[in-house]
Formats: C-alpha cells, structure tokens, sequence
C-alpha cells in the first residue's frame, strides 16, 4: 500500500540508541528494573558509551546508580538486588574488566538457582561492551562469550541490529535467568530499522535472517552484518546462502541451525572470537553429530586468530576475522566434496 | 534495641538456647561423620556457637543472611528448620536445596537464609545487594553477612565496605575472626591487630568485640542492627572467637601450638554461659536438662526424616538450570 508515510525515508535508530531505549523502556514498564555501574547517572555523563543517558534524570539516582570502580561489588549487588526480587542492570564497562567478577557470575549468579535447588533464582542482566578493530588493544577488546557459554545456568546474547539489540535486551531483562547481553563497539553508530516499543525478542532462539538454500553461514553480532552484505553479493552469481543469526548464543537453539544445515548441506560458523576453542567449536561439533551423513563439505569456520588483539592497525586487521574469509569458505564449502 | 536496653537474664537465656541448639546439633553432626552415618564435608562452628546466637536474636527472620560454608551456627540462629537442614547433609530430595547444594550451599529463604556460599569473600557483594533491594524497597529488613577473618583479605571485602558505605547500606559485616584462615594464624596473613580497624577506610562504624561473650556480642549486634534499620549505615563487627575442631572435619590441627589451644578451651565459651545462666538464675540445672531433651528430641526427629527421605531422583539433574521464560514474545 502506498501512503505517503511509506514513502517517506524510513526511519532509523544506531545501536547505542537502541541500548538506551530498551533501558528506558524496561524502567519506565516496571518499578523493579534498576541500574548499577561505573560513571552511568547523568552527574557523571550518563556513561561512558552513554547508553544510560537521562536515564538518573527521570528514574532517579536510587534506581540508577554510579558506583565505584568495583566490578565484584557491581556484580555482587546486582545478584543481591534480584535474589531479592529486582531486576538490575549492572554494566561492566568493557568486556575486559569482567575478568575481575568472574567469582560472582560464574559461582554465584550462573549456579544459585541449581544450587538452592529452584528457591532462589538471579533474574541479572550484565550489559558489556567489546570488540576489535577500534586501536583498542590487548585489554578492551575481547569476546569472551565462550567462556560464559560454557557455564550452565548463564545466558548469553549478541544482537546483530538495533532492532534485535532492543528487543534482545529487554529479553535479557525480563528473563528469570542470569544474562550476559554484549554491545560492540565498533559498530555502535550502525543504524537499523526502528524497534516496535517494548516487543521482547525471546532467548534461545536462533533467527534465520536470510533465507537460502546453498550454504548455512551460522554466527552471531557483527559477523553477521558482513555475512548479510555477503550474502547479497553472492546471490548476483546465483550463490544462495542462508544466514542463521543465533542471538542467543548460550542456551543454543541447535533445532534452526539443525533445520538450515540439513536444508543446505554446507556450512561456514564465523564469531569474532579467537577460532580456539570458540563457540564455533561447539557449534561445528554438534552439526557433524547429528547431519554427519547429510553434509556435502566439511564445515569451516571463520574467526579471529589465536593471539591477542594487537594495537597497530595493520596488525589488529591481520587478527580480525574477515569478510573475505567468509566468502572463501563458503566458495570452499561449494567446491569440496566430503570425503567418504 | 534502644541503647538504654539492659542485658537480661532472660536474653542470656535465649541466647543459650540458640547456642545449645547449635552445640548439640554440631556434636551430632562429628559423632555421625566419625562413624561414618554421614558422609559429607563439614566445617565445625564449634567456639563460636555464642556469637551467633547473640547476633540471631537480634533478627526477623524476614531479615536476610549471607554466610558461608562455616555456616551451620548462623543457619540455625536465623531459624533454619532442621528437617530441611538435616536431609540437606545427607542429600536427599526433601532438603531444604533437593539435595543438589549441599552443606556449603544451604538456602532456605523463608528463614531468610539467602546465600551459603563456599567462596571465601564471596558473600560481601551479594549482601549489599540484598540490603540494596531493602532500601529501595523501605522493606526495613536488615542484612547480615558473615565471614572469616581470612575474607578480610580479599579484595570483595574492601569493595563491598566501600560500596556499603558510600551507600549506606542497611548491611551488617560480622567478620568471625577464629585466628585461622585454613592452616595460617592471623598475623602471618592480616596486616592489622583488628579487622575492626578497616572499617576507618570506608568511613564506616567498626568494632572488636569478644565473641564468645554473650552480653558483650549481644550489645555490639544490637548497636548495628538498630543502626542499619534506622537508616544509619552499615557496621563492621569483628567477633573475636577460636574454633576447636580446625578447618575442615578432620583437620588434624597441627598448625596450633597446643599451648594456645588449651587456652582458648579453658574459656570455652559454651560452659562459660551454662555456668553465668545457672547462676544469674534465669534457668536451673533441671531446665537446661529438660531443654537438652527437648532438643535432643528434635534431632532425632530431623535425623529420622533424613534417613525416611529419598535421594533426588536422577531427572532432577535437569531442572533449576534455568527457568522457564514468561510472557516472551516469540
């Protein structure tokens, strides 16, 4: 239908926009969300990536709370707040500095609802922010979702747009269970469609953002922004490839990537991460148990290297995972047979 | 507890009750491990029955608590029921976590028993988190955490003093000092006389008090309680006190010179109080006889529910990993 807003441009929203109104909207739907970490009331800039902004100004300071920099005091009042029916957000500035809580998320918040056999449960979101790729070294710019993935009783989620950044955030909030919900950096001025206003995207469940039928390129965050842009190169040579956008990467929806792979036969799995020991890893290991006999070529993966994020550019790059290694992967995928 | 209110006989009663409940509850405990009826890993409070106790009256059991795998004393003075406490030890199905936390995991929020955790220090942070919701909430509960001595050297001790502080938290800090942290005597680990002395860092209320003495303890936690619930702040307590049994349930114990522990068991605190209470006469010997019984009674009954109740079923493996996700759209 042809209205004259239809025709107007379309309007936007970056991911840091999306953050913030997920946040906004959470607090203002529900006097139980409250907010925690370093720099976020207004006083002190509304943040450092300034997702929090406004945010003490109109919920006020009991509920959005500038702290010390202390990220086991963070971590530990949120899991405190929410065992006491709260749902607080607690930002861990950058991805690096979860390091210094691991004794809080991984003893305390993954495992009290297993450990108290149901009584108590830590409904906690853990927003954090990383990436490489901004000059920001070997200590501001890992992804270390592996590691939380691997811990049962955690949930961890990478949006890819800010629609999903949206929705997905206010998944992780409204969830019973302790999420880790991670923004990147470098693609925090991005734009994207607009959000429909307090529309939760559920976790656990993998989004076929691409409908395809030659290769299955399966990952999560900004990869999938390049497998999107790959995608549509490819289908000018009738190259169809369908891209499965996890969200949730921890628990993982194996049934849609089950469903695409079986469909496509082939397979490219591409994180940011380091390739060792990666979520990809896992994600290859379960394709081959279960579509073993239906795979048409080995399944590849594409992931940063095995070393730490260097700062010179032309080193950081070399570390990076890389647009072009996705498409040759998949030209590879297209060109091998598996070896029977 | 207003200031003016005076140490009673009756309160060193209650307090004895709470004691006696934990001591004989405790000495069962290491009788069934030694015999092998109990196989589980046990950290004794034994010493330190009273400073538990004296805080405990003190509290709602609205009021929340964080403490540690050294935590049977301050599970009980909280109000633990011992039915779910006890099959929680022997890991059956009916225990107050199904089985699947075990003694260093006991939660049971009813009594308001939060957090058991077995990660020294750990508790701090998580306590302020609960005081947290109380102020937000004006709930007027009061939170209490305790710890070890050794959890004063961790770096979660420093930031939730802090935090607690600068918020001013309705959180109480009792740091158990026993003079041990495992195997290693305070002075070779604590830079400082008293833990107590830390809390000049935060700005923060800080306290040395003789934790086996009933009165003493009973004043320094009333001070605190009725400050957090005032609205005041938090509180340090360092209760000073001594375990007997050493780290763990057959920690041999050969770290202590025997001339040091012979003297903290000349000042037992157990008979201590038995000996203050029969004289201030709140209770004869015949009434501390019949509470025995009465006790007595209610662990065989505890004992008996754990030994009639099943082990968790195998399937129970998959539940309480996560929960089940509400009102999310698709």
């Amino acid at each position: 239908m042809s209205t004259p807003a239809a025709a107007a441009k379309p309007e936007v929203i970056t991911f840091t926009e999306a953050f913030s109104r997920a946040l906004h909207d959470a607090m203002e739907m529900d006097p139980s969300v409250i907010t925690l970490g370093e720099d976020i009331a207004d006083e002190e800039g509304g943040g450092i990536f300034k997702v929090t902004k406004g945010l003490s100004t109109k919920f006020g300071g009991a509920r959005v709370r500038t702290t010390p920099i202390s990220e086991q005091a963070i971590v530990g009042a949120a899991i405190g707040a929410s065992l006491a029916g709260m749902r607080p957000v607690a930002e861990i500035m950058l991805m690096n500095f979860i390091t210094v809580p691991m004794d809080q998320i991984v003893n305390h918040a993954a495992k009290l609802r297993f450990m108290s056999g149901g009584q108590t449960h830590v409904p906690i979101t853990i927003r954090t922010r990383t990436g490489a790729g901004a000059g920001t070294g070997g200590q501001h710019s890992d992804m270390l979702e592996a590691w939380f993935a691997h811990v049962a009783g955690m949930k961890v989620v990478v949006p890819s747009t800010p629609a999903d950044a949206y929705g997905l955030l206010l998944g992780c909030i409204f969830d019973d269970d302790p999420c880790l919900f991670i923004e990147d950096q470098l693609t925090r001025t991005q734009t994207g469609p607009v959000p429909v206003k307090g529309q939760r995207i559920a976790l656990g469940k993998a989004h076929v953002a691409r409908e395809g039928k030659d290769v299955s390129v399966i990952g999560y965050g900004r990869p999938i922004r390049d497998a999107m842009v790959l995608a549509e190169k490819l289908a000018g040579e009738g190259i169809s490839i369908e891209v499965v956008d996890l969200r949730t990467v921890s628990p993982l929806d194996t049934d849609t990537i089950m469903k695409s792979v079986a469909k496509t036969g082939r397979a490219v799995v591409v994180h940011e991460a380091p390739r060792s020991f990666g979520c990809g890893a896992e994600i290859v290991a379960r394709i081959q148990e279960q579509l073993f006999g239906q795979l048409k070529a080995p399944v590849l993966r594409v992931a940063s290297r095995d070393v730490t994020v260097p700062f010179a550019k032309v080193l950081e790059q070399e570390y990076l995972y890389k647009a072009s290694a996705i498409e040759a992967s998949i030209r590879k995928t297209l060109e091998q047979r598996a070896s029977r | 507890m207003s200031v003016n209110d005076s140490f009673t006989p009756a309160t060193r009663l209650a307090i004895y009750r709470t004691a006696r409940l934990i001591n004989l509850i405790d000495e069962r405990f290491r009788s069934l491990l030694r015999s092998g009826r109990l196989a589980a890993v046990y950290y004794s409070p034994r010493g330190q029955e009273i400073l538990a106790a004296a805080m405990g009256v003190h509290l709602k059991s609205s009021d929340y608590l964080v403490t540690t795998y050294r935590g049977i004393h301050d599970q009980l003075a909280k109000g633990i029921p011992l039915r779910q406490l006890f099959a929680e030890y022997y890991a059956k199905a009916t225990g107050a976590c199904k089985g699947k936390g075990g003694p260093m995991h006991i939660t049971h929020p009813a009594s308001g028993v939060m957090v058991t955790t077995g990660i020294v220090g750990s508790g701090l942070p998580i306590a302020n988190g609960l005081a947290w919701a109380s102020q937000l909430k004006k709930d007027g509960r009061v939170t209490l955490v305790t710890f070890g001595d050794g959890a004063s050297n961790i770096g979660a001790f420093h930031e939730s003093l802090n935090m607690a502080s600068l918020w001013k938290l309705p959180v109480i800090f009792l740091c158990q000092n026993n003079l041990y942290g495992e195997s290693s005597k305070y002075e070779k680990t604590t830079a400082v006389d008293n833990i107590s002395e830390r809390a000049a860092s935060y700005n923060m209320v800080g306290v040395t008090v003789d934790g086996n003495d009933p009165e003493a303890m009973w004043k320094a936690s009333g001070a605190a309680v009725a400050r957090a619930r005032a609205g005041e702040g938090p509180t340090l307590i360092e209760a000073k006190t001594f375990r007997f049994m050493g780290h763990y349930f057959g920690d041999p114990g050969a770290y202590i010179p025997k001339e040091e522990y012979d003297a903290h068991m000349a000042r037992d605190p157990m008979p201590l109080c038995r000996a203050a209470l029969l004289s201030s006469g709140a209770a004869t010997e015949a009434d501390l006889a019949a509470y025995d019984e009465e006790v007595n009674a209610q662990i065989e009954d505890a004992l008996q529910f754990a030994a009639d109740s099943p082990f968790p079923d195998v399937e129970e493996i998959d539940r309480d990993v996560y929960g089940v996700v509400k009102g999310a759209a698709a």
